[in-house]
């Protein structure tokens, strides 16, 4: 499952580079067996030849994955490594569940060391009986397990102008896929009774950043989780350990990380992140703010930038679609640039608010080809071309950035991202 | 956003009193959950919203955050608050509707409170929440002055703050999607 792109654009490049130059070390003990393209780190021994003939390793009490499987997140080019985001990688993935461990990251400044026994939750201003809760107190309160892509809305924002990242995981990866577990905010704000007054909620995490941002109470009574799971343990320490906002369809953003404060307000604060951060850049020099909704998109895994297809033949062509504003309806795939469209299969089950997976045959007559795919949501939306998207945002508007990606399959299997 | 702060503290009172009995249980339905003291809330409540109620007593002006900028700030934002290498403080006023727009504090943020919010809770990077109300006015005013927004000796504090024009004040739009595509 790796893929061959260079790490152009993008990425911490010495440790990206010392990782290639292991593997390819590691080559040489394995290029004789049957195992394909080598990926052993050096310092270990090969696998066996012949596996049913030795004893495996005893039981474990946490398990990982085969050292085979490399799979990682790459981080973007930030100035800071804590204040800086990675990215999935939608290439290697499979089904409609991001690995916790690559589930995309986004930190302000850095992942905290937090406690749970000492980790409260504080929900305060206009509610009748404000509160603090400890862990302990949330597990006792009914429990809610929800499936929910989370999407930033800075996801693919280098692709506005230019195609400009070599892979999919780099113009699509802040996108992941979890089962999230937790106890419904609208439940909490029930207990603790909301004052007419209270519109909005601020929410804080206690993290160097205390990133905050305001949320409309509507939402917060609708389905917003206060979430402690993800994928049947406690979250990672990246995605909010121990505590997180899950809000579903909304941008990643206001999914706030380790949260420590709730407090219910009527207007919002204006923070950092809703003023000079996430708010979307028109041509006019005026900006939409509170573009909360992440809107129907979709994109081809399979294959995508940086992939080569060893020759012409039957393939079958995969892909990830997702929508904010609920489930997705269908999704069709033009091989043509967008001159005649088809249907995919979408797999079942199809939630809403999640990643959903499509497939459809291909076969390639090994002639130039331009992948393309586009989404509908329940709401009718269909996901909009480039032309479509920058004809009504212009080039600066850096979020939101949804249009419908082209893959261009060269004659000798390469792919790339072009603009189509 | 002085409604809620004083809801704040009325509910505080009453739920201090709730203490004196047995059932300290804040949720009723699960009988969890401890009201927390006013210290609790006043030690995390630092959130400023833009009519400022929430702001501490205290002032500076760019005069007197100058120093503070100089030694705590201006490694990761330059000099003078434009040259990086972490984000770019000041200028880019007039450039939004241009080709290469350039959001700072004086060219696109929309209220002065935010720049006291976010440099107490977040900034200098390595040592959140360390600056005193007056280090944090004064950068705050220092920063509106190199912008070109407030004069050096104009003192900022929480009466003044909130009332600082912006130049973007009115530059955002609520958010109109779904959008119509011609097609
Ligand atoms: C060690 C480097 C460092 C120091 C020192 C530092 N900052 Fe920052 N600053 C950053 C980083 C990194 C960010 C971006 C954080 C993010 O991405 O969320 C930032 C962001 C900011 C922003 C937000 C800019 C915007 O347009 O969103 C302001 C304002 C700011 N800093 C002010 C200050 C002030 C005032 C000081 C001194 C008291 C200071 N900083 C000290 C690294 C630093």
């Amino acid at each position: 499952m790796t893929n061959g792109a260079d790490d152009s654009g993008v990425g911490r490049r010495t440790s990206r580079r010392s990782f290639v130059r292991r593997l390819t070390v590691g080559g040489g003990a394995l290029a004789a067996g049957l195992a394909g393209p080598a990926r052993s780190p050096a310092a270990e021994p090969p696998a066996p030849a012949d596996p049913t003939r030795e004893l495996g390793h005893p039981v474990s009490p946490y398990g990982t994955r085969s050292r085979f499987e490399t799979a990682v997140r790459v981080q973007a080019r930030t100035p800071t490594s804590v204040a800086s985001w990675t990215f999935t990688p939608l290439q290697d993935s499979c089904g409609i569940i991001t690995p916790s461990a690559l589930h995309f990251e986004r930190h302000h400044a850095g992942v905290p060391d937090i406690d749970p026994a000492r980790h409260r939750l504080l929900i305060h201003g206009l509610v009748r009986r404000p509160v603090v809760l400890t862990l302990a107190d949330l597990e006792r309160l009914p429990a809610v397990s929800r499936t929910h892509m989370i999407e930033c809305s800075g996801n693919g924002l280098t692709e506005w102008a230019t195609p400009t990242m070599p892979d999919v995981q780099r113009t699509h990866g802040l996108t992941s896929c979890s089962e999230w577990t937790g106890v419904l905010l609208a439940t909490l704000l029930g207990e603790v009774g909301v004052e007419p007054a209270g519109l909005w909620v601020l929410a804080e995490g206690g993290d160097a950043a205390a990133m905050t941002r305001s949320l409309p109470i509507d939402k917060c009574l609708t389905d917003v989780l206060v979430a402690y799971g993800q994928n049947g343990e406690a979250l990672r320490p990246e995605q909010g350990y121990p505590l997180r906002l899950v809000v579903p369809g909304w941008e990643g953003n206001t999914h706030v990380k380790w949260l420590r404060r709730l407090k219910v307000v009527a207007a919002p604060a204006q923070t950092r992140e809703e003023t000079a951060k996430y708010t979307d850049l028109l041509p006019d020099g005026t900006a939409r703010q509170f573009t909360f909704v992440m809107e129907a998109k979709s994109v081809i895994t399979f294959p995508s930038g940086g992939h080569r297809l060893p020759g012409s033949g039957l393939y079958e062509l995969r892909g990830l679609a997702w929508s904010g504003r609920g489930a997705v309806r269908s999704v069709e795939v033009s091989t043509d640039g967008g001159r005649s469209w088809q249907a995919a299969e979408l797999q079942a089950p199809v939630l809403r608010i999640a990643h959903t997976r499509f497939r459809l045959p291909w076969r390639w007559d090994g002639r130039d080809a331009l992948l393309q795919s586009r989404c509908t949501d329940e709401t009718g939306y269909v996901q909009p071309t480039l032309a479509e998207l920058v004809a009504v945002r212009g080039l600066r508007s850096h979020y939101h950035q949804n249009a419908v990606q082209s893959w261009r399959v060269a004659p000798d299997g390469r792919v790339s991202n072009v603009h189509a | 956003m002085s409604t809620p702060r004083a809801a704040v503290v009325g509910a505080v009172a009453a739920t201090c009193m709730a203490l004196a009995g047995p059932a300290q249980a804040q949720l009723p339905s699960y009988g969890v959950g401890r009201p927390p003291t006013p210290e609790e809330i006043r030690a995390w409540d630092i959130a400023v919203g833009p009519d400022g109620a929430e702001l501490p007593p205290g002032e500076g002006t760019a005069v007197s955050g100058k120093p503070v900028y100089d030694a705590k700030c201006a490694a990761c934002h330059g000099a003078t608050g434009r040259e990086g290498p972490q984000d770019v403080l000041v200028g880019g006023q007039g450039s939004l509707a241009t080709a290469k727009p350039l959001k700072t504090i004086g060219s696109y943020w929309p209220y002065a409170t935010t720049v006291y919010d976010y440099i107490y809770r977040a900034m200098p990077f390595t040592q959140p929440e360390s600056l005193t109300a007056a280090e944090v006015y004064g950068v705050t005013a220092y920063l509106l002055y190199l912008n070109g927004i407030i004069g050096e000796r104009d003192v900022i504090d929480r009466r003044t703050l909130p009332q600082v024009k912006m130049p973007n004040r009115h530059g955002f739009v609520p958010d109109p999607r779904p959008e119509k595509f011609p097609r």
